[in-house]
């Protein structure tokens, strides 16, 4: 074998500017593909860290039927106490679960005491809603270190802008309960969150001790329990060990619980499907160029080679060594352009990095990027990459060996 | 050791079959010094590479060696060519990419697979030989004509093969090139008792040769021993 790489090398090396020329192809390929890789998946990591650590965490469990009518935010679909405990119950011993917050949401209207208008709230009890979406914090403006204290509210920046209120005012904060009555509640601005894409981006928080008085509520009540796993890539095995609470019906045999992953409530996650699937064209792509590059340059070889090959044939080299020879350069051509496609691309990337790339979505802007390029790219990448450059070879090397040595020693 | 039994090549040249070699009938013994001679078209090439084991008859069997190879599957016969014969041919044919030393290192590695030991001292022996051995290593575009051939010469000896079969070995030559390059083969011949068969129109090698076989029309005409 060391003297068929020998030999192909050489061969590789006998046409010099062709031999680099494809390479460099190749090379231009791996680089694109793996560059476009690095920017989107930290494009994907950074934005579902976003929605899922500052806003949604990983799963959410509510009471059957609420997400279908959660643009109306129900308060007569919250959770009771006893349904509490059946979560309870599951959650504090799931190895999966790393932590849970509770979340009353509902609608109300917010006033300054000069106008007023609608808003979204989520009643938070702060340490578990710190616990379990570590980012929320950085998505507040001079946030306080308590984050949330009875009797204050995070407004969103858009109502702030809106209704020009600053952090440390007064407003009024106006519901109907369940019942139908309608209750006020004078809290302080502690801070104003900034947006973010996906449902519920735009929300603004009070502690669920307020929401309770504002409410009325005497027992344990809420909308919907926030769950953090502790491995990100166990989503779904964490999704099937909470299925049991799905399988829970109610006198009229009627599910009582809705679990559902961050995947299924936004829709970054069908950006994120269009990412992948963007991905998967780039590498057919990529597929192409080697493909058609390294078919080119081995047909081309062959039919500049066939006296050579006739010679070989006819001093006794068996038709197999000969498609090794020129499966071999197939493969060295495929092994350059991954390897020196890769280092340039590392160092490309770790540009990008230090520098790091602002770009705006949706509503977020002065977002910065910092993509880092994964070795599992790097080695599909480069495999992808080397079997198509095998395959690319194949049907050259196959024409080589079939060749009839006395007709190809009477080429020219 | 070799013997031909009514051998016959018919090429098909669209609705026409052309019989190119008919009912040949040689046999050849070990170190004999044979020159196939006849008029351009006559079938020289053809039957250097019948007997050769490169073309395969159309009917008839070639013997080598007791073995029949017009019965060999590709990869058998290429096999046997490696390890039986040897072929020099009219331009040489040394692979560009390989230094003299590795051309003739060649066979012994991707064909015969001997050790490097082993290797070395056949390849050094044969460069020895045809009087190479201070060019071993550069490439063929580096060397003359006559020294490309004894490189092609050393090649087609290095493993040993019982016969060696040229076709037109002296055609790209000059005279005087040509001239040692024959002295080489009847050299070689009488140390290693080693089976020329060339196919030639030149007279330099009908005159050396011991026995002439003169084809006409793929037909052997005349075969005669001739005494040196």
């Amino acid at each position: 074998m060391k003297n068929i790489i020998k030999i192909a090398f050489r061969n590789l090396k006998r046409s010099s500017r062709r031999t680099l020329l494809t390479a460099a192809l190749i090379t231009i390929g791996v680089i694109f593909v793996l560059v476009y890789s690095a920017l989107s998946s930290s494009f994907k990591a950074y934005m579902v860290g976003e929605i899922t650590d500052s806003m949604m965490g990983h799963i959410q469990i509510h009471k059957k039927g609420y997400i279908a009518s959660v643009d109306n935010l129900p308060l007569d679909k919250n959770l009771n106490s006893k349904q509490i405990d059946k979560v309870l119950e599951l959650l504090d011993n799931n190895p999966y679960v790393e932590s849970y917050t509770f979340r009353i949401k509902l609608g109300g209207m917010f006033s300054n005491y000069v106008s007023s208008t609608n808003i979204r709230l989520n009643a938070i009890d702060p340490e578990t809603e710190r616990k379990t979406l570590p980012l929320f914090e950085t998505r507040i403006q001079e946030s306080e270190p308590h984050l949330l204290k009875e009797g204050e509210m995070l407004i969103p920046e858009l109502l702030a802008k809106g209704m020009n209120v600053k952090k440390g005012d007064t407003a009024v904060l106006v519901v109907n309960n369940q019942q139908g009555s309608v209750n006020g509640l004078n809290l302080l601005v502690a801070g104003i969150v900034e947006p973010i894409s996906g449902p519920g981006g735009r929300d603004g928080y009070f502690h669920i001790e307020d929401a309770k008085k504002i409410l009325r509520i005497t027992e344990a009540e809420v909308s919907e329990i926030v769950i953090r796993i502790k491995d990100v890539s166990k989503l779904q095995a964490a999704m099937k060990s909470m299925q049991s609470l799905a399988l829970i019906k109610n006198q009229k045999e009627k599910p009582v619980f809705e679990i559902h992953a961050w995947t299924k409530l936004s829709p970054f996650y069908n950006i994120i499907k269009m990412l992948n699937l963007m991905d998967i064209s780039i590498k057919i792509i990529l597929i192409s160029i080697v493909l058609i590059s390294i078919l080119n340059v081995m047909i081309m070889s062959v039919y500049e080679r066939i006296k050579e090959i006739g010679t070989i044939a006819a001093m006794g080299t068996p038709p197999s060594t000969i498609v090794k020879l020129f499966l071999t350069e197939g493969f060295m051509l495929g092994v350059f352009g991954a390897i020196v496609g890769s280092i340039i691309s590392f160092i490309i990337v770790k540009v990008i990095d230090m520098i790091g790339i602002s770009f705006a979505f949706g509503r977020q802007s002065e977002l910065v990027l910092h993509p880092s390029l994964a070795m599992s790219d790097i080695l599909s990448v480069s495999i992808i990459v080397i079997i198509i450059a095998l395959i690319a070879s194949i049907s050259p090397a196959f024409k080589a060996a079939k060749l009839n040595p006395v007709d190809a020693l009477r080429q020219n | 050791m070799i013997e031909t039994k009514h051998v016959s090549k018919v090429y098909k040249m669209g609705e026409l079959d052309l019989e190119v070699i008919k009912d040949l009938n040689i046999s050849i013994g070990s170190g004999e010094f044979i020159a196939i001679v006849g008029p351009s078209g006559s079938g020289k090439s053809t039957v250097l590479n019948i007997l050769g084991g490169l073309d395969i008859p159309t009917s008839g069997e070639v013997i080598v060696d007791s073995i029949n190879i017009t019965e060999l599957g590709t990869t058998a016969l290429a096999l046997f060519r490696g390890e039986k014969i040897g072929f020099i041919f009219q331009s040489f044919n040394l692979i560009p990419v390989l230094s003299v030393y590795e051309n003739i290192e060649y066979p012994l590695i991707m064909i015969q697979h001997l050790p490097s030991q082993e290797r070395e001292k056949r390849v050094l022996e044969v460069l020895k030989e045809v009087d190479m051995l201070d060019q071993k290593e550069k490439y063929p575009d580096q060397i003359s004509g006559g020294q490309k051939q004894r490189v092609a010469i050393a090649r087609a000896l290095v493993t040993n093969p019982k016969i060696v079969f040229a076709d037109e070995p002296t055609a790209n030559l000059d005279s005087k090139t040509a001239h040692r390059i024959i002295e080489l083969m009847h050299k070689i011949k009488q140390d290693y008792n080693t089976t020329f068969v060339f196919a030639t129109h030149d007279e330099k090698i009908v005159s050396s040769a011991e026995r002439l076989i003169t084809l006409v029309d793929g037909q052997i005409t005349e075969d005669k021993k001739v005494t040196l």
